[in-house]
Parts: structure tokens; C-alpha cells; sequence
């Protein structure tokens, strides 16, 4: 594989994404790309970033031997990238600590964003209170009931938390929202998107905030066991946390790049939120061309996931690229599948990890027998499950 | 010529502005929908917007979404609008018709049969609110080969280079969104879309039309001083809202006689 250089000045990778806004946003994108390629280069705003990254989230995180999992299904040796030790529980922050501080350098004294778990939410919520700024957060109201203790918390951090209750009430809806407040405030607002989509320049930008994630990993692994590990698993809802994995890798062509879409019930079903699995057709939505779950007319469908914070129908367009060049394959673990990761770690390890993550846990359960011992897989433990015991709850049947 | 280059012109003969009412296609329901675009034209409309239902319309407010929402619960598709224009189409030749909504419904079907129908079926213009016009060279190609207008928007924070762009772009007329916000906001600053109107006249001879937030008569008499279309939106939409099967056209019919009344009676 030759040099790897996305996206382009336009912000396309390939044919996927760009800008696809209505005109009364385009200056805003203008001036949000000018900013940050500015600032990205910028030392004390580098500096000021692994300040937060350290004394604030806690980073680096750990990577942690995964022992009695690995041993209890045989084959590979798990390893997990601990994002869920962050501070807030999850990799959000490191996006949401990036842009805070960019909106914080461009004068912007209030901070919108989307959620659909409430991580982002949370993690936004975290910053706009560390940084002084006040901080309205769009929610699908069908996430505001299945996310209650998030939503609590965003409120404890004194941020408004909007429920949305158009269309299919989840994800897409609060970003719709939150796309229309910024339309009609960006003078005064920054919009602190949640994940590696939308119009350019936020794939590019989330994935560099994100990007801690795999140099760091980088780094650890062959600490650990001497070497990189032989495959790298993620989940992908948007994709924010694996690409932050994935992309200090993909020139490291031994490294075998898995994202793990939300089957949902199943694929056959269509009630599932993989857009990359299930080879759904190029759209536009949110701003940028992606793999979009539609139907013939274009118009999106309404995806399910178990797990609020992969149930969003379309993706960011680097893994729309990776998947058309070969580069990470991505495959779906149904929502029972994602809950029998999610026990497994509870049991083995001690750890609850958060239903989005078990689905990237999942699919290294079921790969690790097909491996030799020898054989090293690294997870990406995007967020820890606090957020989830009602859901979990429900599904088995339990009330608390 | 194209509908829309005669309708203006005819208009800048008999020194009037043009009125551009918007209805949202499929919207109470599919069976309406032409008969309502009858009704505008008889009300006074020069030139009709027809809304293309979309599942998630994010430039658009309630009032706009809803109609979008009730369209789509009888399954509406581009296909759908397409052949109602044609239905239109069989006893009006005369008034244009722009097709207002998002790329993705475009996308899905292909920008090359879409023009192809567009020009098949008698649509004038094409206005994709998410399209900016560095994304649309190839939609660009496909509606320049059957004189498919590309319509586009500028904004009040559209900075002078980037009129500069849109306006090299766009055919037909410019749409002048009056307001920041979404469809059916706030009130809008009459002196500043004034200024904001003239800068664009300086670079171009398209004809400008001001939308977004034209919400009564007495608003679209102060747009049509200083424009040269006036479009309205979800007023039009409200007024559907708020009518029943039987009287929906014969409302549109009213409401755009006396926004006609209003413009004319500058």
C-alpha cells in the first residue's frame, strides 16, 4: 500500500465525505476548518491539549492483559485499550476536550452537540463546565428514556439536555436538531460533534483528537509483549473511537484492522444499524457522503441497536474509504452476541464495559479460538457500562 | 427559453415581482398535491416550489418537517413528485416548477435519470438546500444537458467571495435566505436583507428572490421592494396545516391572492 493522505483539501476521502451543507452553515465550516488547521499546529494549543489529555482525562490509559478471558475461550490473548478508565467513562472526552479547546481560542462562549448513549453528551457537558461555557445538549428522546443516568448527569454538570422527539427519536434526530441550532447561532456557538462525521473539516478533526488513542497504543504494545498486536478490534457506530485506534496504524500493514458494526437483531431482519456490513448504498446525510442505511426512495431508515451509541444509520467516511481499499473490514455482532461479550468481561475480568464496546468484545471472543496462542488481539474498550444497567437490566428480565 | 427566464422577464415588463409559493409534495396527501398547485397558480403564484419529502430535513423548521412527516406516512418518493409535475404538467405548460429538497433522494435515484425525468416531465428548476455548489459538479453536468436550472442559496453569512462562487454557479434565480435560522424562524431585518440584495444584484443579472421568514402579507410587500421574488414557505405549509381535505385548495387559492394583492399594490 502506498502513502496514505485523507482527506483531501475538500475533505474527501475518495468519493466519501466533503461538505454537504445548506448554505447558511457553509461559512460557519469555513471558518471552523481555518481555525482548526491553524490551531492543530499551534504549540501551545498542542501543549494545552496533552495537558487536559493528562492531569484532566487521566491519560495515557492502560492496556491491560485480558488473562483469564483469553484463557477461557482459548486461542489469541486479549488485550484491552482502556478507554473506559477516562475520566467520564469513556473515549468521548478526548474529542470533546479538543474542541472545547478550539472553541475556547475562537470566542465561542456556548457549546451545542448531539448524543445518542450520553457519553458525548457527557463528555461535552464535562468540558463546557471545566472551560466556563454554557453547554445545550440534543438528545433523541426515545435515548433520553434508555440513558437516564447520563441524562442526570449532564444535568448535574449544568448543561440543558433537549429531548428530540422527531422522526425516530434517536441519534440522527438529535444531530438534525442540533445542526438546526447551529444554523441559527453559529456566530455565537461551537458545535462539539460527537464522532468522525459530518462535514469537513470534523472527520478529519475528531479523528485527530482521537488519534491518542492508537499512538498511544503504539507505544504500549510492543512494551507489553514486544511487538504490535495481530489484529485490532473497535466498534463502529460513527466510528470515532476506531478510527482514533486505527489510523496511527494503517500504514502498519501486519496489524489487522476489524471494525464491529451493531447487528441488531440481525442483518437478515434489517433492524440493524451496519451500514458497511450490510453494504448499504453511498448517501448524504449530516453533512457528508457515507455508506447510509436508506430505503429505494433515499429516504434513511430507522436503524436498532441495543446499544444507543451504535444506532445511527450511517458512518464516517474514513471507514467508508478503509472498506472500499481493503485497509479494515468490518463485520456485525447481533445484540445478543454483544450482551454475551458484556457478561464475559464482567465475569472473567472484573470489568463492565459498555454494550457499544461488548460488541467490539464479541467479535475478539469469537475470533480468539480460531487463533494460536501466540496471537495477540487488541480491543478497544471504548467505555465502561455504568450507563447501561437499566438496558441490561431490562434484557434480563430484571427490574431495579 | 426556460419557463423561469419568461416568467421573469414577463414580469420586468409589467414591472411586478414574482411570487413563489412552497408546498411540500404529497403533503396533506398525494391526491392534493396538484390540485393544490392549480389552486396557487390561480391564486396568483408566478412560480411554484415543490417541496421532495425527506426523512430528515435539517435545514428546515417544524412547520416544514411536519409537512415533510405526513407526506412520507403515504410514502412519497421522488418518483412520486416527479409524476405529479407531469400531472401539473398536462393542463399548466406555462408556470414553472423548482424542485425543493435535499441530495439524498437525488442520489438514491441518479442524477442523470433525475434530470432526465425533470426534463421528461416539465420541472424547471432544482434547489438541493444540502448541495453546496463545490459538491454538484456532476449534477451540474446532468441538469445542464436538459436546461435544468441549478438553483442556490445565499445567506447573510455567505462572505463575499462565496457569492461570488454560488452566483457563477447558479441559473434560473438566487434564492436570498433573509434570515439565519432555519425555514419558518424569526422575523427577518428588512434593511439588511435590502443591502444584502443589492450586493448580489452587483454581481449578477439573475433575477433574486428573498425567502425564509415571509410570513404575512405586509412582509411580502416589504420583500417585493426590494426583491425580485418573493417565496414563501412555511406560511403556505401552516396554511395546509390548518385546513381540511375539502377546503385546503380554496384556502392556498385565498392566501395567495392576497400575498398577490400585497406585492402588487407596491
Amino acid at each position: 500500500m502506498g502513502k496514505y493522505d485523507f482527506p483531501d483539501a475538500q475533505g474527501h476521502f475518495g468519493q466519501f465525505g466533503g461538505i454537504y451543507m445548506a448554505e447558511t452553515l457553509i461559512p460557519a465550516v469555513d471558518e471552523l476548518r481555518r481555525q482548526y488547521l491553524h490551531f492543530r499546529d499551534d504549540p501551545d494549543f498542542k501543549a494545552e491539549f496533552a495537558y487536559e489529555l493528562k492531569h484532566y482525562v487521566g491519560r495515557p490509559s492502560p492496556v491491560y492483559h485480558a488473562k483469564r478471558l483469553s484463557e477461557h475461550f482459548g486461542g489469541a490473548q486479549i488485550y484491552l485499550k482502556r478507554e473506559d478508565l477516562n475520566h467520564t467513562g469513556a473515549h468521548k472526552i478526548n474529542n470533546a476536550i479538543g474542541q472545547a479547546l478550539l472553541a475556547k481560542r475562537m470566542g465561542k462562549k456556548r457549546v451545542i452537540a448531539e448524543t445518542g448513549a450520553g457519553m458525548h453528551g457527557v463528555a461535552t457537558a464535562t468540558v463546557a463546565a471545566r472551560f466556563g461555557m454554557e453547554c445545550v445538549v440534543y438528545m433523541g428522546a426515545e435515548d433520553v428514556q434508555r440513558q437516564a443516568p447520563n441524562v442526570f448527569r449532564m444535568k448535574l454538570l449544568g448543561a440543558t439536555v433537549v429531548p428530540v422527539e422527531s422522526g425516530s427519536k434517536t441519534l440522527k434526530d438529535a444531530c438534525n436538531e442540533a445542526i438546526r441550532d447551529w444554523v441559527t447561532n453559529c456566530e455565537s456557538t461551537f458545535y462539539i460533534f460527537g464522532t468522525a462525521a459530518g462535514p469537513h473539516p470534523y472527520p478529519m478533526m475528531v479523528r485527530d483528537f482521537q488519534c491518542v488513542i492508537g499512538n498511544e497504543a503504539k507505544v504500549q504494545m510492543p512494551e507489553m509483549i514486544g511487538r504490535q498486536p495481530d489484529v485490532i478490534i473497535a466498534c463502529v457506530g460513527g466510528g470515532s473511537n476506531a478510527i482514533g485506534m486505527f489510523y496511527p496504524y494503517i500504514e502498519e500493514e501486519n496489524v489487522q484492522l476489524i471494525g464491529v458494526e451493531a447487528g441488531g437483531h440481525g442483518l437478515a431482519t434489517g433492524q440493524h444499524a451496519a451500514p458497511l456490513t450490510a453494504n448499504a448504498k453511498v448517501g448524504v446525510l449530516h453533512g457528508n457522503k457515507v455508506y447510509l442505511m436508506q430505503d429505494e426512495n433515499g429516504q434513511i431508515i430507522e436503524t436498532h441497536s441495543i446499544s444507543a451509541g451504535l444506532d445511527y444509520p450511517g458512518v464516517g467516511p474514513e471507514h467508508c474509504l478503509l472498506k472500499d481499499i481493503h485497509r479494515a473490514q468490518y463485520v456485525a455482532i447481533n445484540d445478543d452476541e454483544a450482551i454475551d461479550g458484556f457478561d464475559a468481561l464482567c465475569r472473567f475480568e472484573g470489568i463492565i464495559p459498555a454494550l457499544e464496546s461488548s460488541h467490539a468484545l464479541a467479535h475478539a471472543i469469537k475470533i480468539a479460538p480460531t487463533m494460536g496462542k501466540d496471537k495477540a488481539i487488541l480491543v478497544n474498550l471504548s467505555g465502561r457500562g455504568d450507563k447501561d444497567m437499566n438496558t441490561v437490566a431490562r434484557i434480563k428480565g430484571i427490574t431495579l | 427559453m426556460s419557463r423561469i427566464k419568461a416568467v421573469f422577464e414577463q414580469l420586468k415588463q409589467q414591472q411586478r415581482k414574482a411570487l413563489i409559493p412552497f408546498i411540500t409534495a404529497g403533503d396533506p396527501n398525494p391526491q392534493q398535491t396538484v390540485p393544490m398547485m392549480h389552486a396557487l397558480v390561480q391564486g396568483g403564484a408566478n412560480m411554484i416550489e415543490l417541496g421532495v419529502p425527506f426523512s430528515d430535513p435539517m435545514a428546515d423548521g417544524p412547520t416544514i418537517q411536519r409537512a415533510s412527516e405526513r407526506a412520507l406516512k403515504h410514502k412519497i418518493g421522488l418518483r412520486d413528485v416527479l409524476s405529479m409535475v407531469a400531472e401539473f404538467r398536462k393542463t399548466n405548460t406555462n408556470t414553472p416548477v423548482v424542485l425543493m429538497g435535499y441530495g439524498n433522494p437525488v442520489e438514491a435515484m441518479g442524477w442523470a435519470q433525475f434530470a432526465q425525468r425533470c426534463a421528461e416531465v416539465g420541472v424547471d428548476g432544482v434547489l438541493t438546500v444540502d448541495f453546496p455548489p463545490e459538491e454538484s459538479s456532476e449534477a451540474f453536468e446532468h441538469l445542464a444537458q436538459y436546461n435544468i436550472d441549478p438553483i442556490f442559496l445565499l445567506a447573510p453569512t455567505s462572505a463575499p467571495e462565496r457569492v461570488d462562487a454560488v452566483v457563477a454557479a447558479a441559473r434560473g434565480f438566487i434564492y436570498y435566505v433573509s434570515l439565519r435560522g432555519v425555514t419558518g424562524a424569526a422575523n427577518l431585518d428588512l434593511a439588511d436583507v435590502a443591502d444584502k440584495v443589492a450586493a448580489i444584484r452587483g454581481k449578477t443579472l439573475l433575477p433574486v428572490g428573498v425567502g425564509f421568514g415571509v410570513r404575512d402579507a405586509a412582509t411580502a410587500k416589504a420583500v417585493a421592494s426590494i426583491a425580485d421574488a418573493v417565496v414563501v414557505g412555511s406560511r403556505m405549509v401552516q396554511e395546509v396545516e390548518n385546513s381540511n381535505e375539502q377546503n385546503v385548495a380554496a384556502n392556498l387559492a385565498k392566501l395567495t391572492q392576497e400575498l398577490r394583492a400585497a406585492i402588487d399594490s407596491n
